[in-house]
């Protein structure tokens, strides 16, 4: 700080916990009403202080679903979450990072090609070519299954470019010395390149972890069966009427629950959550 | 930006670049190029007999009035929550720089909403605000304020947008935040020394500096409002009350998934390509532009 104005921090921490008690305040309406009983939930105003049955609304919830609307344990559906998110993060990851070392270390007829092609995927997200990419999976036969949940959603370009940013950086000479000492190019990969990839590995690892769990549009499309539902999925499922007629302790339960994981993630890993977003600048 | 030391093989740059081409080519190409094809194509009701009509669809979606108000409704919708949640962000951003004690724990503490889904958040907001059971609403009836999002159009356009802006402000600031850690010190000091006050430094000297950060964030929070909150808005209003909140992507959702008119869909998709195209074109020149300074 520049110069000592006591006034001035006084009001920077009085904006800085309104801003917090902000953002927190939705969550803890919500862990509150996962605590209590509907009926108390439905006597206005509802208590802000947490009640008892929180064993009892998680167990219900994971064991058996709502008891209106959807049926499907949330286990389930954080089996399916995870599932999801670890496929699309771990199999994103993957494929560019191998595209981006035959761009960066090949010279070969088409490259810029198809360097050009990974590119354009930027331009099209799956929110502009719902049917068309539908019906592929359908005719695929991969509706309703963890193939069709992941692997349209895998190719990406910002891993790609990451990747091939952070190759870039790599000193020429490492690879001069792989090729010096008779090393082949999937050895150089293998030895050299990964482990100093670690740290974008992991930053994106975070970013895309966290976009593969709250997928919502894809997922709502491909799955109509119970047991293939996501948390986020079975969340709007159980929304099934006007809001007197939602069970809203189950509900935010769920909600809890489906929250918990990727904020988890990002809390613990924050160091290589601000990296990736600041990185992939996207 | 070359190499100079390259690998040689005929056959293994190919196969390590296989998977992620041949999925860019069934899941992206063939079906953006199908959405282009079907644009121009009319459907029966059945879906057994289909015919090439040009620009028809094109047509009718431009003398439709719901979707040139489905475009203003998107256009309201993105301004808003762009800049509410730019300069919400940008104030927390300058604030948390600005503090020496507890600055970790109010990052964690703002950082968090960035991993809730939109949909999760709209759920969130939609029990806040209920209109018969909602806290929120409870204490603006107190307050005099006749609140029910589900009948009047600009309450949940308003609910939309602050379940939208709550979940991006965390991303916003984290930008700002990095933004402002990059600012040199001695520029401020010396405009401190030079007797400017705080707000002074701050408009003259802080946000100009800023402002590629900014430019960012407001291409990107444009995006994030046009299609990622496809979430918040299913998850609450789905598009009502009469059309008050639905947005292009969920005009497209709507009319190719739930009434099947694939033909208008596509059509629709096919004018969101083009918007999508121009903006990821105005924030590649502008990273461009970054590189060079």
């Amino acid at each position: 700080m520049v110069e000592n104005r006591p006034w001035l921090t006084l009001f920077t921490h009085a904006v800085l916990l309104l801003g917090v008690a902000a953002v927190a305040f939705p969550l803890y309406v919500t862990f509150v009403a996962s605590t209590l009983r509907l009926e108390e939930i439905m006597s206005v105003p509802m208590p802000l202080v947490p009640g008892d049955q929180f064993l009892a609304n998680y167990s219900q919830v994971l064991a058996a679903g709502g008891t209106t609307g959807s049926k499907a344990p949330v286990s389930t559906m954080l089996f399916n979450s995870t599932v999801m998110a670890l496929a699309i993060a771990i199999g994103k990851i993957t494929i560019s990072i191998i595209a981006s070392f035959a761009i960066v270390y090949f010279r070969f007829p088409l490259r810029n090609f198809f360097f050009w092609m990974i590119f354009i995927t930027l331009m099209l997200p799956v929110e502009v070519r719902i049917i068309p990419t539908f019906k592929v999976v359908s005719d695929l036969g991969m509706l309703n299954t963890y193939a069709g949940l992941t692997v349209p959603l895998i190719a990406s370009a910002t891993a790609t470019f990451l990747f091939r940013q952070f190759f870039m950086t790599v000193p020429d000479e490492l690879a001069e010395a792989a090729r010096v000492d008779g090393a082949g190019p999937m050895r150089f990969f293998r030895d050299v390149l990964l482990p100093l990839s670690k740290t974008s590995i992991a930053a994106l690892f975070v970013i895309q972890f966290i976009y593969g769990w709250n997928q919502y549009l894809w997922p709502l499309l491909i799955t109509s069966e119970e047991s293939m539902y996501t948390a986020v999925i079975g969340i709007s499922r159980m929304l099934v009427g006007g809001d007197a007629a939602n069970e809203w302790n189950l509900i935010m339960a769920t909600a809890i629950l489906a929250m918990l994981p990727p904020a988890l993630v990002v809390v613990l890993m924050q160091k290589w959550f601000v990296k990736g977003l600041v990185e992939t600048e996207k | 930006m070359e190499k100079r030391v390259v690998f040689r093989s005929a056959w293994l740059p190919y196969a390590l670049l296989a998977p992620q081409i041949a999925i860019t080519i069934v899941f992206f190409f063939w079906p953006a190029v199908q959405a282009v094809w079907f644009a121009f194509q009319l459907q029966d009701a059945f879906g057994l007999h289909t015919e090439f009509v040009g620009l028809q669809n094109f047509e009718a979606l431009f003398a439709d009035e719901h979707y040139l108000g489905s475009f203003r409704t998107t256009a309201v919708f993105s301004v808003l929550v762009a800049f509410s949640g730019i300069a919400i962000s940008l104030l927390l951003a300058t604030m948390a720089d600005r503090v020496l004690r507890g600055a970790l724990a109010y990052k964690t503490l703002l950082i968090w909403p960035y991993a809730v889904a939109p949909a999760i958040a709209g759920v969130l907001w939609a029990f806040m605000f209920a209109p018969s059971i909602g806290i929120v609403t409870y204490v603006l009836k107190g307050m005099g304020v006749d609140w029910n999002w589900i009948i009047q159009g600009d309450q949940a356009m308003l609910l939309v947008v602050m379940a939208s802006v709550w979940k991006q402000i965390s991303y916003n600031f984290l930008f700002f935040l990095a933004g402002l850690q990059s600012i040199p010190k001695s520029l401020i000091e010396a405009a401190a020394i030079d007797g400017a006050g705080p707000a002074r430094r701050f408009w003259t000297i802080v946000f100009p500096l800023l402002s590629p950060t900014t430019f960012f964030l407001l291409v990107v929070n444009i995006v994030y409002a046009f299609f990622d909150t496809f979430g918040v808005i299913d998850a609450t209003t789905q598009g009502g009350p009469a059309q008050a909140t639905q947005i292009l992507v969920y005009k497209v959702y709507y009319d190719g998934v739930k009434a099947a008119d694939l033909g208008g869909s596509s059509a629709q998709s096919v004018i969101l390509m083009f918007i999508v195209i121009t903006l990821t074109v105005i924030q590649f020149r502008f990273v461009e532009r970054k590189v060079q300074y």
